[in-house]
C-alpha cells in the first residue's frame, strides 16, 4: 500500500500535497493560481512590518515604551529578529529550491505556512518568557525559513501558467510581499490594543493570534494552488520571438546555472537594486525629517514624525505598485532594457536627490523617491521573469531561490552602507540633505555597477543546457 | 495495490467558474485594499 504521509517526499506517495496530485485538470481556471500565490506572499510579507512591534518589545518589563527598564531589550537587539529572518530567507530559498521544483508547490506552501505560523508561535513563548534567543529562534529562524520557501513556492508555477505573461504573473504575487507589511502592521497594532490588558503591551497574545490567521490564510494558498499538464500551453500561445536573443530554448538545472556568468550577473543586479532601495527605505523615517525640519523649512513648518511615518508608508505604496507596473511593462520592453531603466533612470534620480534637498523641494522630492522606491519593487519583481528567459522554466524556482542569497548580502549591506556614510557625514558637523549627500551618490554609483552588470547579460552557452527532454515539472530527466 | 498517478496525469477538477475565479480574488483582494487604504490615509499626513 502506498504511503499517505501528508509530508512524504516520495514522488510515488499518494499524498495530496504532493506534485502528482495538484496536476490541474481540463477546465481549471490559471487565473485562480496568482490569487492562491498573493495569499502566499501577502502573508510573509508581514516581515516587513515587523518594527511595529519594535517599541513594545523594547518594553515588556517597564510598561512603557518612553522609559525601558536596563533589563529591556534594546532597539538593536531586537532588530536582530528582521536580520536573522531576512538572512535565513536567502538561505533557505536557496537549500530549499531544488526540493521545491521536485515536490511541487503546494507541499512548499503547506511548509511554508507551518514554518511562518509556528515561527510566531515559537516567538509568542519568547515574548511570554522574554527569552531572546527564543524569539530570534522563533520568528527569526524558523520563520525566516517559511519566508524563504514560501517566497520562491510559487514563482516556478506562475510562470509555467503564464509563459505569455511571466512579468504580469510574476508581479502579481511578489507585488503581494510588499502589501503583506501594509496588512500586518496595522493588524498586528490592532492586536496589540486589543490584547493589551492581558499581557505586556499585549505582544505574546498578538503573536499567537498573528501565527494562526497566517496559518489558516494560507492554506487558501496551499489548497487553490494547481500546476499545469505536460506540454500545456494557454489557449492560441505562440511564443513570442521578440527580444528573443536573450529567452532561451533550452534548459538549465539549478547547479549548471550558477556556473554561469548570465548567473552572477544576475545576482550583482540583485545585489546593486536591493542595497540601494534599502538604503532609502531603512533611513526614510530620520532622512525625510532632518532634511526638511524646522531649522531649514522654518519653525513649525518641518515634517514631523507623523508626517515622517506618512512618507515611508507612501513608500512601501509604491514598491508594491512598482512590481506589478515595472515587472508587467518588462513583458513589452525585455528584461534588460526593464533593468536598464531602472538602473539608468536610478542614477539620475538618486544623483538628484541631495539637491532637491538642498533647495527644500518637499513635493519632488517626494516624487522622486516614490519612483526610486517603485523601481526597487520593480527589480524584485522582474528578476524570475529574467531567469526564466536566459535559463528555461525546467529549474527556474531553484535558481530564483539561489539569486535570492543576493537579497540577504544587500540586507546586511545597505544599512551597513547607510548608516557609515551617515554617521561619518554628521562626524565633520553636516546636517540637513548634506548628511545624507554621500549616501545618494554612493547608491548612484552602486547602481552604475549594477548598470554594467545588466548590458553585460548574454544568452546562455548551450554547453549548459539539458541534454534531451527534461520534464520540467517533475524537475528531472 | 494503488495506481499512482504520475507527474502529468491530471486530477480531477470541477472546472473553475467566474464566479470562483472571483471569489478567489476578493479573499485577498479585500485585505490588500483594506492595507493599502490605511497606508494611504497615513500618508496623507505628509501633505497637511
Amino acid at each position: 500500500m502506498a504511503t499517505t504521509s501528508l509530508l512524504d517526499t516520495s514522488s510515488a506517495s499518494t499524498s495530496v500535497l504532493n506534485r502528482s496530485r495538484t496536476v490541474a485538470g481540463p477546465g481549471y481556471n490559471r487565473w485562480l493560481v496568482p490569487p492562491a500565490a498573493l495569499a502566499i506572499h501577502l502573508a510573509i510579507g508581514q516581515a516587513y512590518a515587523f518594527s511595529v512591534f519594535n517599541k513594545p518589545l523594547g518594553s515588556l518589563i517597564s510598561g512603557d515604551p518612553n522609559h525601558p527598564a536596563p533589563a529591556d531589550w534594546t532597539a538593536g537587539q531586537i532588530g536582530w529578529t528582521f536580520s536573522i529572518a531576512i538572512v535565513l530567507l536567502g538561505l533557505s530559498a536557496a537549500v530549499f529550491g531544488k526540493w521545491l521544483e521536485r515536490v511541487g508547490p503546494r507541499k512548499a506552501m503547506m511548509a511554508a505556512s507551518l514554518c511562518f505560523g509556528g515561527g510566531f508561535l515559537i516567538g509568542s513563548l519568547g515574548v511570554h518568557l522574554h527569552s531572546l534567543a527564543l524569539l530570534y529562534f522563533g520568528y527569526g529562524f524558523v520563520g525566516g525559513i517559511g519566508l524563504g520557501i514560501g517566497y520562491i513556492s510559487p514563482v516556478s508555477t506562475l510562470i509555467k501558467w503564464f509563459p505569455d505573461r511571466k512579468g504580469v504573473a510574476t508581479g502579481m504575487a511578489i507585488m503581494g510581499f510588499g502589501g503583506g507589511a501594509m496588512i500586518g502592521s496595522p493588524l498586528a497594532v490592532a492586536l496589540m490594543n486589543h490584547f493589551q490588558g492581558s499581557a505586556p503591551q499585549g505582544v505574546a497574545p498578538t503573536f499567537i493570534a498573528m501565527g494562526i490567521i497566517y496559518l489558516l490564510f494560507m492554506q487558501f494558498g496551499v489548497w487553490t494552488i494547481r500546476v499545469p499538464a505536460d506540454n500545456w500551453a494557454p489557449e492560441g500561445y505562440v511564443p513570442s520571438t521578440e527580444h528573443s536573443a536573450l529567452i532561451t530554448t533550452g534548459n538549465v538545472s539549478a547547479d549548471n546555472a550558477i556556473k554561469t556568468p548570465q548567473f552572477w550577473l544576475l545576482w550583482v543586479v540583485l545585489l546593486t537594486n536591493v542595497t540601494a532601495g534599502i538604503g532609502v527605505l531603512e533611513t526614510a523615517s530620520p532622512l525625510i525629517q532632518e532634511t526638511f525640519s524646522d531649522k531649514f523649512m522654518g519653525t513649525g513648518r518641518g515634517v514631523t514624525a507623523a508626517a515622517a511615518a506618512g512618507f515611508v508608508g507612501l513608500l512601501s505604496l509604491f514598491n508594491l505598485l512598482g512590481r506589478f507596473f515595472w515587472s508587467s511593462a518588462s513583458d513589452k520592453l525585455g528584461r534588460k532594457v526593464a533593468y536598464a531603466i531602472y538602473f539608468g533612470l536610478g542614477i539620475l534620480l538618486y544623483a538628484l536627490i541631495p539637491t532637491l534637498g538642498h533647495n527644500l523641494q518637499l513635493t519632488l522630492y517626494v516624487v522622486v523617491a516614490c519612483v526610486i522606491i517603485s523601481m526597487y519593487g520593480g527589480g524584485f519583481a522582474t528578476a524570475p521573469a529574467y531567469l526564466s528567459d536566459l535559463f528555461g522554466k525546467y529549474q527556474v524556482g531553484a535558481i530564483h531561490g539561489r539569486l535570492l542569497t543576493a537579497w540577504s548580502t544587500a540586507g546586511v549591506l545597505g544599512p551597513l552602507i547607510v548608516h557609515n556614510l551617515h554617521e561619518s557625514a554628521v562626524e565633520k558637523g553636516l546636517t540637513g540633505a548634506a548628511a545624507y549627500q554621500n549616501v545618494f551618490y554612493t547608491m548612484a554609483g552602486l547602481l552604475a555597477v549594477g548598470l554594467l552588470a545588466d548590458l553585460l547579460v548574454r544568452p546562455v552557452a548551450e554547453r549548459f543546457y539539458e541534454k534531451g527532454p527534461v520534464t520540467i515539472e517533475a524537475g528531472s530527466h | 495495490m494503488t495506481q499512482q498517478p504520475n507527474s502529468s496525469t491530471p486530477v480531477s477538477d470541477e472546472p473553475a467558474t467566474g464566479g470562483s475565479v472571483v471569489l478567489a480574488w476578493l479573499f485577498v483582494g479585500i485585505p490588500l485594499l483594506w492595507g493599502v487604504s490605511q497606508t494611504f490615509i497615513k500618508a496623507l499626513a505628509l501633505f497637511k
